[in-house]
């Protein structure tokens, strides 16, 4: 069992939790003008990291706001939660979670 | 049907045709808790349902115009954080997240009549302005929402440690202080109202199987303790 630190109700078990994906993927600025393959890798393609990974939470059976968390997808550790309002995954990390094949 | 609803103690202000969720666990409770309190009061633990509490839903970021309209009618000021409550006006306002907050009401009989919860958050949802020039925020009327279960006694907390994950020790949740957590996998709120006295809120649909699971985990207390 995890025990995971939402940002606004401290540590709670995991099973209160639900997992939403990779973190920071933006929506198109223009989703009218991208064809087939690239609507499709916005929507579908993502990290498959090994190591830290910036990805999405929500606090399903506490107070339901969503969160973003900084895991190592090895030890299963987070290193660190912040809301989505906070800047983005500290620095050095952004390039940690795209060093395993990425698709830019 | 009708003989069993006649028998339960129905809240004074209360309709008697009003049927709240637990009801039918009226006897089990009473049942339940004299047999903690027969095998010795180390551990004896008394559950009743509370039916019929007003209870509110508030949304509103905490410093906005709208929560001071919504904190000014309702004569409580909203909660800062995680486990907080305020009270006031009657009121008990629990921190359910950063921008959502329930007002319960206490047990006085005017807060049981069934026009009284619409009437409060009509109020209260005024403060707020008219429709077209509403300040942000929002006020619902949640009373038939959650049913109010109390659990007291110095068993009270072992009980609930069997199905709530949250560290319920003194040390870490103080009287006063309310939660959102699950309790065996339902969604409850978790009110700790006195240092051996707990109210568990669940929705309307699982008040039924959590009053049950409540029953199965004070059994264990009915009986002389294992060493």
């Amino acid at each position: 069992m995890l025990l995971i630190t939402c940002p606004n109700c401290g540590p709670r078990d995991e099973t209160e939790f639900h997992y939403g994906g990779q973190a920071h993927v933006a929506y198109p600025e223009n989703p009218s003008e991208l064809n087939d393959a690239e609507w499709a890798k916005y929507l579908f393609y993502r990290e498959n990291t090994k190591g830290l990974f910036a990805e999405r939470w929500v606090h399903t059976a506490g107070c339901r706001k969503w969160f973003n968390a900084l895991r190592d997808t090895v030890t299963y550790e987070f290193k660190s939660v912040y809301t989505g309002a906070a800047p983005a995954a500290p620095a050095g990390t952004a390039s940690a979670t795209s060093t395993n094949g990425g698709q830019q | 049907m009708a003989e069993t609803i006649a028998e339960l103690t129905v809240p004074a202000g209360a309709s008697a045709l009003r049927r709240s969720p637990a009801a039918q666990l009226a006897e089990a409770f009473e049942a339940a808790s004299a047999a903690t309190a027969a095998a010795g009061a180390q551990r004896a633990v008394a559950v009743r349902e509370i039916p019929f509490l007003v209870q509110l839903g508030l949304r509103a970021v905490p410093g906005s115009q709208g929560a001071a309209a919504v904190e000014a009618a309702l004569g409580a000021p909203l909660p800062t954080g995680h486990a907080g409550t305020t009270a006031g006006g009657g009121f008990t306002v629990l921190w359910i997240g950063p921008d959502e907050f329930l007002a319960v009401g206490d047990e006085s009989p005017e807060n049981f009549t069934s026009d009284r919860g619409p009437a409060e958050a009509a109020r209260v949802a005024s403060a707020l302005g008219e429709a077209g020039a509403r300040t942000p925020g929002g006020v619902v009327d949640l009373s038939a929402n959650r049913t109010t279960f109390e659990l007291t006694g110095p068993g009270a907390r072992l009980v609930l440690e069997k199905g709530v994950s949250f560290d319920l020790h003194p040390r870490a949740f103080a009287v006063g202080q309310a939660i959102v957590t699950s309790l065996d996998h339902v969604p409850v709120l978790v009110w700790k109202t006195g240092e051996d006295a707990f109210r568990v809120l669940p929705r309307a649909s699982f008040a039924d199987h959590v009053g049950r699971w409540l029953i199965d985990a004070m059994r264990e207390f009915a009986a002389p303790e294992v060493p």
